[in-house]
């Protein structure tokens, strides 16, 4: 059985002007299904880009991107649109629920586009937010909910749809650090209960969380393997730039 | 997602502001109101007309004898005696004279003044009351005696209300009044209906310059057939002249055919320059979809993130921008309903000689909310392309 998702030397470039940017330069790896991977690098290692083309809102320049044996790169923009709907759940930084609609109506959102009928759509939203523990506050909308509680109504919208892979986009980003390791504890028990989760972060200590790191820098791997091994937290000979770059 | 989804969505999206809806709307609203107002203002001028030409008898077809492309000539015995032969159709005839030449009464002359040469029947024909006096009569036909009657604006106007027994001279030749009529019109006036003299047709025809009678009212049993009526006349004044030019034979109905097509083309045109104002409102609609697009950008980012594809993003546009549209249709012809009434209201005691009911057509209400409707899709089409198209990364990033 091949890999859920595969990349073979992804490239992606833009143009900036008269330079052409190497946002991401030949990246290859595998992600098995039941993974939790953590990819992580500063801004403007190419880890936005991976992930865009993994959530398949963005296809590759060059190389291959398979996603459950499928190549994502010469589909049309209605079947990304499908693929994204059936295939992924995203969970995002800024939460990006609706701020119009109840939970459960944001909820909704990607079963109402996969055409679930509105029944078997009202069972499955609330199962679902009953999941994160938020089944009181079926009817709240957004505003009225604490950050952490939107994030995690955030995670129930991307569980709904039952996707194959969950694709979590700084997810902790802006939470204070308690909440923030409430939602990576929840990221850890779907990977328990076998989801793939995929976390992109720039955050160290929480990219450790993961069971394996792929750790990018100016559009390359450095990195793939371990979480708990010392190199994927720290690349030698690597770690004094940074500091340059910091000061 | 469905189409009652969509159209689910859109009502709660305008329900979520509805000031700016409203002012979105307004244009609409006034386009549709003001189309409909006209229309209903057009079809009451249209029932005052034929309420009006009723009066005047629509059950009358007039001839006229020209005489051109023929040698033959038509008598008033023939004539008569046509329509003793159609009697199933026809029921009476008066020749009528029009003269020529002013009205004198007294020392003042009268340019204004319509004076026809009628038959003793013609009054009642026509509907014609006499209040004072006598009207005219078989002997004065025979005769052909020098008597009139006149209209009530001469009577009130030259002879103080007093007119019988009175004299006026038509070109020269004195006539002495036996009759005066009722009110005709809505109000006295020089040159109105109520301004006219009526004399025997024998002795205006003698006084005229050619002698002859060369004109005739005649009356039909059934209004409903009256154009089969005139199909006879024609037919039987064809055999006469045996040329269709020496002739001509019109009708009241086709009078009031023509005012109300007149009436209905300034109405076309009023209702059009009222319904540029609801294509300003469609641009005013389109103006708000593409700010709210702008304003949405993230929503649709999101939207597109979980798998809304181009299309169910381009359907929900649409349908907010058709459904705002729509609902300002229909505050429209509420709004357009309500000043109906209030104008009939306000016509019937400004101008109580012409009551006017405004009274909106159904016609014009479909297509008024049609037009709104459809107004809203053309407009709100270049928007929800416009949202349609956005990329989901930036439109994600936006802020």
């Amino acid at each position: 059985m091949g890999a859920l998702i595969e990349f073979q030397e992804v490239c992606k470039y833009y143009q900036m002007g008269d330079t052409t940017v190497k946002a991401a330069d030949h990246i290859s790896f595998q992600i098995q299904k039941g993974e939790f991977v953590a990819i992580v690098g500063q801004s403007g290692s190419g880890k936005s880009t991976c992930m865009n083309i993994i959530g398949c809102l963005d296809v590759p320049t060059a190389g291959i991107y398979l996603l459950d044996g499928q190549g994502v790169g010469q589909m049309d923009k209605d079947q990304l649109a499908a693929i994204r709907n059936r295939m992924l759940g995203f969970i995002f930084q800024q939460y990006n629920l609706l701020p119009k609609l109840t939970l459960q109506e944001n909820v909704e959102v990607p079963l109402m586009y996969a055409g679930v009928p509105k029944g078997e759509r009202h069972e499955r939203s609330r199962l679902a937010l009953e999941m994160v523990g938020l089944g009181d506050k079926l009817r709240n909308k957004p505003s009225q909910l604490s950050g952490g509680q939107q994030q995690r109504a955030s995670i129930a919208r991307a569980l709904a749809g039952d996707p194959a892979v969950i694709l979590a986009d700084e997810p902790t980003g802006a939470l204070d650090s308690h909440t923030g390791r409430e939602v990576l504890t929840m990221l850890q028990q779907l990977h328990a209960a076998g989801n793939t989760v995929v976390l992109i972060t720039h955050d160290n200590s929480i990219a450790v969380q993961a069971q394996r790191i792929i750790r990018l820098e100016d559009g390359r791997v450095i990195y793939d393997g371990d979480a708990t091994a010392p190199e994927a937290v720290v690349t030698p000979g690597r770690a004094g730039r940074w500091k340059e770059a910091d000061a | 997602m469905s189409l009652a989804e969509t159209f689910q969505l859109a009502v709660q999206n305008i329900l979520s502001s509805k000031m700016r809806t409203f002012l979105t709307m307004l244009g609409i609203i006034i386009g549709v109101c003001a189309v409909i107002v006209i229309v209903g203002l057009g079809n009451g001028m249209q029932g005052y007309i034929e309420d009006s030409f009723a009066d005047m008898g629509t059950d009358s077809l007039t001839v006229s004898i020209m005489g051109r492309g023929s040698s033959r000539s038509v008598s008033e015995e023939e004539m008569y005696q046509l329509v003793a032969d159609n009697s199933d159709t026809f029921s009476r005839i008066s020749p009528t004279v029009a003269m020529t030449g002013s009205v004198k009464i007294g020392s003042s002359t009268l340019s204004a003044t319509a004076v026809t040469g009628v038959s003793e029947d013609y009054f009642s024909m026509k509907g014609y009351e006499i209040t004072q006096g006598r009207g005219l009569q078989y002997t004065d036909m025979t005769g052909r005696k020098k008597v009139c009657v006149v209209g009530q604006y001469l009577n009130q106007y030259y002879y103080g209300g007093a007119a019988v027994g009175q004299t006026l001279k038509v070109g020269g030749t004195t006539f002495t009044i036996v009759g005066v009529m009722a009110m005709k019109g809505t109000g006295l006036e020089e040159g109105g209906t109520d301004d006219c003299v009526f004399v025997p047709y024998s002795t205006a025809a003698r006084l005229s310059f050619t002698g002859t009678v060369n004109s005739y009212t005649l009356t039909v049993l059934d209004t409903d057939r009256i154009d089969e009526a005139k199909t006879t006349l024609e037919n039987a004044l064809y055999a006469i002249f045996e040329d269709d030019d020496a002739y001509t034979v019109g009708s009241m109905s086709e009078m009031v055919d023509e005012m109300n097509s007149m009436v209905n083309m300034i109405i076309c045109i009023l209702a059009g320059i009222a319904a540029i104002s609801l294509v300003v409102g469609g641009i005013g609609i389109m103006n708000i979809m593409l700010v709210s697009v702008t304003e949405r950008t993230r929503e649709i980012g999101i939207r597109k993130a979980l798998g809304a594809r181009e299309s169910a993003i381009m359907r929900q546009f649409v349908i907010e921008a058709a459904t705002t549209s729509a609902l300002g249709g229909v505050l429209g012809i509420i709004l357009g309903f309500g000043l109906s009434a209030v104008a009939t209201t306000v016509i019937a005691s400004v101008m109580p000689d012409t009551p006017i009911t405004v009274s909106p057509s159904v016609a014009a209400v479909l297509i008024a909310f049609g037009v709104s409707a459809g107004i809203g899709i053309a407009f709100g089409y270049l928007p929800a392309k416009k949202a349609a198209v956005l990329n989901p990364i930036d439109a994600l990033r936006y802020d």
